[in-house]
């Protein structure tokens, strides 16, 4: 299997040779903030396109089909259109906050990305404390929404604001919560530990039923996370128009646009890199011809597959079901997702100290 | 804005105005409805109406009686056969002519055609409402069938205009018949359908049971008709009641239910959907012969002297048409009280105390449609 | 014990329903080949056919000798609820008979304040006129929504009675 660290250390060693250790830093940096900023730009723009035509598909339409072959190029167009149109602000929003919150929003997604594993050796950010550096910063983007909601003066994204505090806070802890049965199984927080641990075999086949509960714990704490249907009580189009964004225009929109897809993409990539092992190859125990043929398949492209499997089924519920009503969200968090969790998470520990799991 | 007062831990609170409307996803219109809330719970609503109000009563006043029946489609545009039906029958009970029962059984089977499409549309726009946007273009497909059956006889797929006094506008076309057929056999495999996707649904169930309670004795005092009248047990299917074209000769259900609130509105709809396939089947292969249009129509019609009064079951309520005749080609005054009017003035009676998402599905399950209010 | 076999009942209730739902949605996502039911507008212009009631706008059909059974009576206007049809008349005298006669100036027709209501075609006793099938009618000049209908210099039919 190819490891990436090659390519990276090549790269590494060619900028030692030329520059100073403190310039090299620092271009190296630079490198990796440019491939990322590539990277979910051009992910975004995949991921607009793929959803709008997955929504197609259920909805028995074709999808966009207009601009380039298959309308692939409709989400750029998409784009040029936003980045030309006006900024429009009302006159008693804040306009400093007003301001702000797109670029917190976005900003606290590009932190998580940071530290996800693309692939062997293919991670910019490898710290110890992975899965909990990635909830932390991820939560950051609810003060952007808090913000925008606010700073917009308008009574609609006030409420779609104030919904989405109470709505992501409380997710957030069945979101950790879920992740931590794999931290007690895998003994570690490094997310290349976790990945390492699934060598022979992913959590969510390892693991038991109670790993099994804690997947779909997570799934569905995690499309609540990135507020989206049937959990979009931020945005709850029908009823609040277009909720804490509804008075942003132009790209700042499109930042919102933009974070909400990042966001998608990361609580894919972490729920892909814990429970289905990531950029690790489908290997099962001991069978050495089958683990050898999986280890052909390039580990990035096991990465692409697993979250886009996440990525189409967070999608499915979307376009699937209807959306729950503010308190009952907060019911299914409180009453049945967090108490469950729990118990879970203590079933989980008993399983790891007696070793009974593969 | 409403006065300020002291919560419990001593923080100033206040109630507030929200305008939903008349450019809101949700009110299907251009219906404007100020929210009087606190915080999300909902202390009063109040509609203004009157933002597609194209004075259609007037209009009438200045059209001879056959140009009335062509307004009449703009109404209530998605009942607009019933709509058509109802001044038709009107002018034809003041004239004591009776229609050859050809007319009557396509009438009827007509009606039934656009009560479905009009509830297959508002299935769709329920889920949507909801935030199920995948239901929206499963009951537009289903719409799709009728909508080109009408097309094929009547002409027009929305305006149809396809009754005339004293009879109809063309005689069927040779494929009716077995495009409704083709139809009724298709739209039984996809009700069940509209049920797992919708009726049973936990969340659909979460956010629609116990919400938004309308009363019997309610749904009498606020003049609630049709299937949101239905669903509080106030039993007012004109079909029933008084009926009318074929309506005498077909068996079928009045659907009632008990407890009114927005699940058993939007299980009463569904479930008349299954009345109206059951009527279409009785009829269909049965349309007798006759004339189309009854000779004792004049070109020009003149009403005798008098008032009159008639009114449908349209997919919304009960339609009644009031005319003041002076015994000229124009009438003199004519007032229609249209089903749509009367139910969205119940709104503020139910949604008092539940929540801004509350308040859209039951406005979804009144299944308001706003030029039929405005007229 | 009761009420945690509820609670329990409820969750796999409900997650039955939601599986459902997703079971129905998924068909159709799997299916998407064969159950689209939108058209490709522009493309399928050729072949997009309506049906031959459909109410495309008014036309008046000539014949060969550039004629039509237009009278001139002026009963279509009457029709009209909108005031979309303004018949222009003129009296001459029949060279054969010898006698004065109305024939048709201009049969002047407003699509833009036509509601395609059928009204006219029913009253026309000559049936002069008819309903056409296209559908594509927008323009950029209003003033091109307003048509003459009976071509220049054509002539009534002499078989037409009046
Ligand atoms: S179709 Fe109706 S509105 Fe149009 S010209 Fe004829 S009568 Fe007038
Ligand atoms: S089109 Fe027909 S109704 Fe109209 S003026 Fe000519 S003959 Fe008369």
């Amino acid at each position: 299997m190819y490891n990436f660290s090659a390519l990276t250390q090549s790269i590494h060693q060619y900028l030692s040779e030329a520059m100073s250790p403190l310039g090299a830093k620092i271009t190296e940096m630079a490198i990796i903030g440019l491939v990322l900023i590539a990277f979910v730009a051009l992910s975004v723009m995949g991921l607009v396109y793929i959803e709008r035509k997955v929504a197609a598909f259920f909805q028995l339409r074709v999808g966009p089909n207009r601009v380039g072959k298959w309308g692939l190029l409709q989400t750029l167009a998409d784009f040029l259109k936003l980045l030309m149109k006006e900024h429009i602000m009302a006159r008693n929003a804040d306009k400093f906050l007003f301001n702000l919150a797109p670029f917190l929003i976005v900003t606290a997604a590009f932190l998580a990305i940071g530290a996800v594993p693309f692939g062997l050796g293919l991670q910019a950010f490898d710290i110890n404390i992975g899965v909990f550096y990635i909830s932390a910063v991820s939560s950051i983007g609810v003060l952007g929404i808090l913000i925008g909601g606010w700073a917009g003066n308008n009574k609609y994204s006030l409420i779609g604001a104030l919904r989405s505090g109470a709505q992501v806070i409380s997710y957030e802890i069945s979101a950790i919560l879920s992740l931590l049965t794999i931290v007690v199984l895998a003994g570690d927080l490094q997310l290349s530990a976790i990945i390492e641990s699934q060598r022979d075999g992913w959590w969510v086949f390892k693991g038991h039923i109670p790993v099994l509960i804690s997947f779909v714990i997570f799934l569905i704490a995690g499309t609540a996370e990135t507020n989206r249907g049937p959990f979009d009580m931020a945005e709850a189009e029908s009823e609040l128009t277009a909720g804490f964004h509804t008075e942003y225009s132009g790209i700042k929109f499109a930042m919102f646009f933009l974070a909400e897809y990042v966001n998608l993409f990361i609580i894919a990539a972490v729920g892909a890199t814990v429970f289905l092992g990531g950029w690790m190859p489908l290997h099962i125990g001991h069978w050495q011809a089958f683990n050898h043929i999986m280890d052909y398949i390039p580990s990035i492209v096991w990465f692409f597959l697993k979250t886009g499997g996440i990525i189409g089924i967070i999608m499915w519920f979307k376009w699937t079901f209807p959306r729950l009503r503010i308190d009952q969200l907060l019911v299914l968090e409180w009453k049945y997702l967090l108490p469950i969790n729990l118990v879970n998470l203590l079933v989980v520990a008993f399983i790891t100290l007696m070793g009974w799991h593969f | 804005m409403t006065e300020e007062t002291l919560t419990k831990e001593g923080l100033k609170t206040q109630e507030y105005f929200v305008n939903m409307g008349p450019q809101h996803p949700s009110t299907h219109g251009v219906l404007r409805l100020m929210l009087e809330l606190d915080g999300e719970i909902i202390k009063k609503v109040i509609p203004h109406i009157g933002y597609v109000h194209r004075s259609i009563e007037k209009m009438c006043e200045k059209d001879s009686y056959r140009q009335i029946v062509h307004i009449t489609d703009r109404m209530d545009y998605l009942s607009n056969h019933m709509n058509n039906e109802a001044v038709c029958l009107l002018v034809e009970n003041a004239l004591e002519i009776e229609v050859s029962d050809r007319v009557k059984v396509i009438r009827t089977i007509m009606s039934e055609l656009t009560r479905l499409s009009s509830h297959q549309l508002w299935w769709g726009v329920m889920g949507m409402d909801l935030g199920a946007l995948t239901t929206f273009l499963y009951g537009f497909r289903d719409r799709e069938m009728i909508n080109d059956i009408f097309e094929e006889t009547c002409g027009a797929r929305l305006t149809m205009n396809y009754n005339t006094p004293g009879g109809l506008m063309f005689d069927i076309h040779p494929n009716f018949q077995r495009r409704v057929k083709e139809f009724v056999a298709h739209f039984k495999t996809k009700l069940p359908e509209y049920d797992a996707l919708l009726s049973d649904n936990v969340i659909f169930r979460n956010r629609t049971e116990g919400i938004g309670v309308l009363s019997k004795e309610d749904a009498i005092s606020f003049g609630v008709t049709g299937p949101t009248g239905r669903a509080s047990g106030f039993s007012n299917d004109i079909r029933k009641h008084k009926p009318y074209s074929a309506y005498d000769r077909v068996e079928f259900k009045e659907i009632l239910m008990e407890t009114g609130d927005t699940f058993s509105r939007y299980k009463a709809r569904i479930l008349e959907m299954w009345e109206s396939l059951s009527i279409i089947e009785q009829l269909i292969d049965n349309i007798p012969e006759g004339e189309i249009q009854s000779p004792a129509v004049k070109a020009v019609i003149k009403l005798p002297k008098g008032e009159f009064y008639q009114s449908v079951e349209t997919a919304r309520g009960e339609l009644g048409v009031y005319v003041v005749s002076d015994g000229t080609k124009n009438p003199y005054r004519v007032k229609f009280r249209s089903p749509g009017f009367s139910n969205l003035f119940v709104l503020n009676h139910l949604a008092q105390g539940y929540k801004i998402a509350d308040l859209v599905a039951m406005m979804s399950t009144i299944d308001l449609v706003i030029p039929d209010i405005d007229r | 014990m009761s009420a945690v076999a509820t609670y329990f009942k409820d969750i796999f209730q409900g997650l039955k329903t939601l599986l459902t739902g997703m079971k129905i949605t998924g068909y159709y996502f799997s299916h998407a080949r064969k159950e689209i039911i939108t058209q490709q507008y522009p493309e399928n212009r050729d072949t997009l056919k309506m049906f031959d009631r459909f109410r495309g706008r008014v036309v008046m059909p000539h014949d060969e000798n550039n004629e039509h059974a237009c009278t001139g009576c002026s009963s279509c206007e009457l029709a009209c609820p909108n005031g979309s049809i303004e018949i222009m008349w003129e009296r001459i005298v029949d060279p054969e008979t010898g006698k004065k006669k109305k024939i048709i100036d201009k049969h002047v027709y407003h699509h833009s304040m036509c509601t395609l209501c059928n009204l006219c075609i029913i009253a026309c006793p000559t049936d002069a006129i008819k309903m056409e099938q296209t559908f594509e009618h927008a323009t950029f000049d209003r003033k091109e929504l307003t048509m003459i209908l009976n071509k220049p210099g054509s002539k009534v039919r002499k078989d037409v009675e009046e």
